[in-house]
């Protein structure tokens, strides 16, 4: 086995690792604060990257503000989410709340792709193309940039929640009635929170929007996020980072070993095959807190 | 109106137990039966192969995932991967010279016991974490029939269905084809409407409403969800060696993908959870208001001189999927059944609301 080629799958596999897990980082927040699991969270990412290319490409704004601006929008249409959709479903069983996020999820992969063209969009951040060599493995730059800025917004919300703000949302998280009952308003903290998510889903979408271009394909970092979300632990926001690292890793190697061998394809199986692996032996994730009912 | 209750005349407990108590519904179920056999006589054979024979199918399936996601609460994203294996198993039986009779079971059982694998590793949690098992279930099936060329003969390959005969019936024909996929139909209408009136099925139910108090009037609630996963599971398997055979008549691994599955909760979610009739309306309203509104859509813009980008047109159908599903959780939890039981609760004491 070529050693430098496992170290260049090793270190592209961790960056990438670390993109997916901002999107993770969007689910957990999400299951922190309200208890269930955004499956739209994939496409809130598309719609993200879908809106900040057509604030600079349709308006022909520059980039600078375009992503403020996008971001901005994103965290109206998170907040707009949970206002007009999910509070309506407060006491509903959770598989009809899924349901529901399934089905925006739907709605948003046929809406954004309808209106905007199915086309694949470039979308330029200004990050130059051309590879970076550090000794001599190759790393690909907007990968690298894309991890570094994962990195450090998953670090920000690591810190957030220790602000007065996420000290509120993880009392909303523990216990509903109990924060209602101290005069949290939890409603704002869940709406607030989506918001955020969204943001996280965007920020995600343009980085990976930069490196493969925007198109309906982006809504697929779902399952890889949900990967990672399970693997770490649905409550766990450190776990996101471990996690992603590790799905990074193992998609990266699978994807350089296994497809030769199987004929391509692995890059896809690699996450589902971590769901259940990890469903099977530790339900709650690796840093989660076990509170899973078992049967 | 038609319907009309006057008291309760029930002399003899058969009476009671009837599946159709009302003599409308009883006329009713008798007529649309009748016009679905005289369907291949009477319709144009566009109309029966691209219309009524998926509905039937699509029906069928949609029956299925009910007995599941309605009967027994538990969701279920990778129903496609189901039928899938299904229709692998079977196809590959029929080639190897099994008659359809036995192939049509071996699906069924090859599903099941994969499906309820699965379902045993994803019982364990619930929920929200059931949900991603199956969803992870339908990516790796749908990995393994692509890439394993034993079952799909190679990625991009389709499996031609041999000429198949049922019961003696060559089914090459249209017709008999239709009546294939009504008989199978008929089968599980009738075994889903009496499923409920089983202890089977009221074990279901009580596991479905909530699985400790289940466990403290003395069900396993694990055991009943595992067979809930065997017996959805079978019918989603010979739900695809009859569409493999009737249908489709070669199968490839992108028939089977996660979109299929998303359509068949998108059916039951839409028809009414735990309703028998609500799969057919749902089914029907899946398959057929993309097609409605695409006509629409095109005529209405040709009216108003208007462009619609053929983007957009080809995106209309998930737009509408996605819109059904969240309109219907919002607004009718319970789907089309529910409204079309509203209406007849309606019209049954009309014109005095108040005896309702």
């Amino acid at each position: 086995m070529d050693v430098s080629l496992i170290l260049e799958l090793s270190v592209n596999g961790v960056f990438v690792g670390l993109m997916y897990a901002l999107v993770a980082a969007g689910l957990v927040l999400i299951y922190k604060t309200s208890g269930i699991a955004n499956l739209a969270q994939g496409a809130l990412a598309m719609m993200g990257a879908y809106v900040i290319w057509a604030i600079s490409a349709q308006l022909g704004a520059p980039m600078w503000l375009a992503i403020p601006l996008g971001l901005l929008a994103m965290f109206g249409a998170g907040v707009l989410t949970e206002r007009l959709a999910l509070r309506r479903m407060i006491g509903q069983p959770v598989i009809m709340v899924i349901m529901l996020t399934i089905g925006m999820e739907i709605m948003l992969r046929g809406v954004l792709p309808g209106i905007f063209g199915a086309a694949v969009k470039k979308l330029d951040v200004g990050i130059p193309n051309d590879p970076l060599f550090l000794g001599d493995i190759l790393v690909n730059r907007a990968t690298l940039i894309g991890g570094l800025v994962s990195l450090a917004l998953i670090a920000i919300a690591i810190v957030f929640f220790n602000s007065r703000l996420g000290i509120l949302m993880r009392a909303v998280s523990d216990d509903q009635a109990a924060s209602w009952s101290v005069g949290i308003r939890v409603e704002r903290a869940i709406a607030i929170a989506w918001g955020l998510s969204a943001v996280m889903a965007t920020t995600a979408g343009v980085l990976w929007g930069a490196t493969q271009g925007v198109d309906w394909s982006l809504s697929l970092l779902l399952i890889k996020a949900l990967a990672i979300a399970i693997l770490g632990g649905l409550d766990s926001i450190p776990g996101v980072l471990v996690a992603g690292v590790l799905v990074g890793l193992a998609e990266s190697l699978a994807t350089g070993f296994l497809d030769p061998i199987v004929g391509g394809g692995t890059r896809d199986v690699v996450a589902s095959v971590i769901i259940l692996v990890t469903l099977l032996l530790r339900p709650h994730g690796l840093f989660g807190r076990e509170h899973i009912e078992r049967v | 109106m038609f319907y009309r209750r006057a008291g309760i005349l029930h002399t003899r407990y058969q009476d009671e137990r009837q599946l159709w108590p009302f003599a409308f519904d009883r006329n009713l179920v008798a007529i649309v039966l009748a016009v679905l056999l005289a369907a291949p006589f009477v319709f144009e054979r566009l109309y029966l192969v691209t219309y009524l024979l998926p509905w039937i199918i699509w029906s069928t399936a949609a029956l299925g995932l009910n007995l599941l996601m309605g009967g027994a609460g538990q969701i279920h994203l990778g129903y496609g991967a189901v039928i899938g294996i299904g229709a692998y198993a079977s196809v590959h039986l029929l080639r190897a010279g099994v008659p359809l009779e036995l192939a049509m079971l071996g699906g069924g059982l090859a599903s099941a016991v994969i499906g309820s694998l699965f379902g045993a590793a994803a019982l364990r949690v619930k929920g929200l974490y059931l949900a991603m098992a199956t969803l992870a279930m339908q990516y790796i099936v749908d990995f393994v029939i692509s890439h394993f060329e034993v079952i799909s003969g190679g990625t991009q390959a389709t499996l031609q269905v041999p000429p198949a005969r049922f019961l003696g019936v060559p089914l090459s024909s249209d017709a008999a084809a239709y009546y294939f996929a009504l008989g199978v139909g008929i089968v599980v209408t009738l075994f889903m409407l009496n499923v409920k009136r089983t202890s089977f099925g009221r074990a279901l139910a009580a596991v479905r409403e909530k699985d400790y108090a289940a466990a403290v009037i003395g069900v396993d609630s694990f055991r009943f969800k595992l067979m809930a996963f065997f017996v959805s599971s079978f019918i989603g398997g010979v739900v695809g060696c009859v569409l493999a055979v009737s249908y489709y008549r070669a199968v490839s691994p992108d028939q089977f993908h996660l979109d299929l599955s998303i359509q068949l909760v998108a059916m039951v979610i839409v028809g009414g959870l735990g309703s028998v009739l609500g799969s057919f309306f749902g089914a029907a309203l899946i398959l057929f208001a993309p097609i409605v509104l695409n006509h629409l859509v095109g005529t209405g813009a040709e009216l108003i001189g208007l462009s619609i980008s053929a983007d957009l047109r080809a995106h209309l159908p998930l737009v509408l999927y996605g819109a059904m599903i969240m309109g219907f959780l919002l607004w009718e939890p319970l789907g089309l059944a529910k409204i079309y039981n509203n209406t007849r609760n309606y019209f049954l004491v009309w014109p005095f609301r108040h005896a309702r």
